[in-house]
């Protein structure tokens, strides 16, 4: 479904992402950690067209989209659910969502999906009239991932979504992200924490300094002395 | 007759027309965090085209008079709509993420280019507004109001509770707050932000049509320079209420209408006459500055912090 190669991107002056390989088949969960600055927020946002690529192809489906603008690239199915959640601050929970849709132009159907977002989080159903702003980090987490879902996207890209949460709150995003994916969406997670991401997905990419170093099945990762090391903090 | 109530009629016509082009300034402010001071011009130019086409009208037509001044109007808000988009295009997009200084700058100069060229189409004299509505006078506890003020008042207020329409109801206006709130992000929703911001200028510059129209029509005249002080005192307005919020600008806009002309109708009795109303002009920068020094976010600007 997707396959990125060669990517190079520079982020403020200096080269973040340095040439990277990976691929995410349809229907995988597959994620990429790493350490704060090893690049991975900048490969999201060369994925969703945020950032421009120095060089190397992004092909989506089988179709190089990085000369795609951001803004169709939602219509084509990717989502993002960015870091710190981006949620705008001073529209309601509601009106969140619906910009989660605003790509589509089925309004009865959106309005269904609304629906089934306020039944996974009821939550988010007592605020719908509240603004963004006011959610707590837990809150706007979940609108995070339900504006992201009223596109219906077929590729979805979490970045960090633990980031400053509670242990429970945690647990409660990572199920939902595994129901998404039971549902058949594809899913790319970037995470800090290496240990959650591992446990749900079925492959990882290690990357260190902007470049992929290791790459493999979880099982395999979860075994391994230099990830248990780096990422798990074990000592061995 | 009854000074107090008397200025309190014009300076809520005069505010009306602030708080109009006040929100053509706070709206693009909200979105791109420019001052666009090219935006008086724009009523200029409303003003203009209006005088060219009811002149032409009134002259050779025999259509009712208000009819004409309806078509006027839907004359001069494309062109502005098509000025307002020009500046964006031509003028902002490539400063688009230039220091703040640079499209300042290019604002003043878009200001200067529009007067000469208006200078050059429609003469260096003022223009005699032509005055085909009936000015019908009423009495009121012992003011009066005329018919053109209270048509300007009605104006303005239908045309802010429009705007407000679209902004909070439509699926455009969503789209605006949601870019003015966080472009990137809106961009990734599907938002074709570049487009959400030549609809804001377009929008705004709309609306200077109209007050275009309503200047000329209030004051019987249109001149190439009227769009400088206007827009500087719209400015003024929206700084009152809080620039890049909607309500403030409103607001603002019928403040400063009434601080004028309320200044306007005492300054001579409080100073003994040394002064007189012809130092109106002096209450909007009076109020400016007021407001930077004390409070520079605004009456409803919103307190730094609030985003998430």
């Amino acid at each position: 479904m997707l396959e990125v190669s060669g990517l190079r991107v520079s982020y403020g002056g200096i080269n973040a992402v340095k040439g990277i390989d990976f691929t995410v088949r349809a229907g995988e969960m597959v994620t990429l950690i790493g350490a704060n600055g090893a690049g991975k927020t900048t490969t999201l946002k060369a994925l969703t067209g945020l950032l421009r690529p120095a060089s190397g192809s992004v092909r989506y489906n089988g179709e190089d989209i990085v000369a795609v603008p951001v803004y169709q690239r939602v219509k084509m199915g990717i989502a993002l659910v960015p870091e710190g959640r981006g949620i705008f601050p001073r529209l309601t929970v509601e009106e969140n969502l619906d910009m989660g849709a605003y790509s589509r132009d089925d309004s009865v159907a959106a309005g269904a999906d609304r629906d089934r977002v306020y039944a996974l989080f009821p939550r988010l159903a007592e605020r719908r009239r509240q603004t963004g702003g006011t959610l707590s980090g837990g809150e706007q987490q979940m609108l995070a991932i339900g504006r992201a879902m009223m596109s219906r996207p077929r590729l979805l890209l979490l970045d960090e979504p633990s980031m400053g949460l509670a242990p429970l709150m945690v647990q409660k995003i990572f199920a939902t992200i595994r129901a998404i994916a039971a549902e058949g969406v594809t899913i790319l997670l970037v995470e800090q924490n290496a240990k959650l991401a591992l446990e749900i997905c079925q492959r990882g990419y290690v990357m260190e300094s902007g470049e992929i170093t290791l790459h493999d099945n979880v099982q395999a990762l979860l075994a391994n002395p230099q990830v248990r090391r780096a990422y798990l903090g074990e000592d061995l | 007759m009854d000074t107090f109530l008397q200025q309190i009629i014009n300076g809520l016509t005069l505010g009306s027309v602030y708080a109009v082009v006040a929100l053509g300034y706070t709206m693009v402010y909200g979105i791109i965090q420019l001052i666009n001071f090219a935006h008086g011009e724009v009523v200029m130019i409303g003003a203009m085209v209006a005088f060219t086409v009811i002149g032409w009208l009134a002259a050779n037509t025999t259509l009712p008079p208000l009819l004409i001044v309806l078509i006027g109007t839907l004359a001069a808000i494309p062109a502005c709509v098509a000025v307002g988009y020009a500046l964006e295009i031509f003028a902002y997009r490539r400063l688009r993420n230039a220091p703040r200084l640079a499209p300042l700058i290019t604002a003043i100069g878009a200001s200067i280019v529009l007067q000469q060229l208006a200078m050059m189409i429609w003469s260096r004299n003022p223009l005699g507004f032509p005055q085909i509505i009936p000015n019908t006078v009423y009495h009121i506890e012992g003011a009066t109001i005329t018919l053109i003020q209270i048509a300007i008042i009605a104006t303005s207020v239908l045309l802010m509770a429009g705007l407000t329409f679209v902004v909070y109801r439509t699926r455009l206006g969503v789209a605006m707050r949601a870019a003015s709130q966080n472009a990137q992000i809106a961009g990734l929703m599907g938002v074709n932000v570049n487009q959400i911001i030549a609809a804001t200028f377009m929008l705004g510059a709309a609306l200077a049509a109209v007050a275009g129209v309503m200047v000329g029509t209030y004051y019987g005249i249109a001149h190439y320079t009227m769009g400088s002080l206007l827009g500087l005192k719209a400015f003024c307005a929206a700084v009152l209420g809080g620039i890049g919020n909607l309500a403030g600008a409103m607001l603002g806009g019928m403040l400063l209408g009434l601080v004028e002309a309320l200044g306007a109708g005492y300054i001579g009795d409080l100073t003994n006459n040394v002064f007189g109303s012809n130092y109106q002009d002096v209450f909007a920068f009076l109020v400016l500055i007021a407001v930077l020094v004390l409070r520079p976010s605004g009456l409803l600007g919103e307190r730094i912090g609030e985003r998430a």
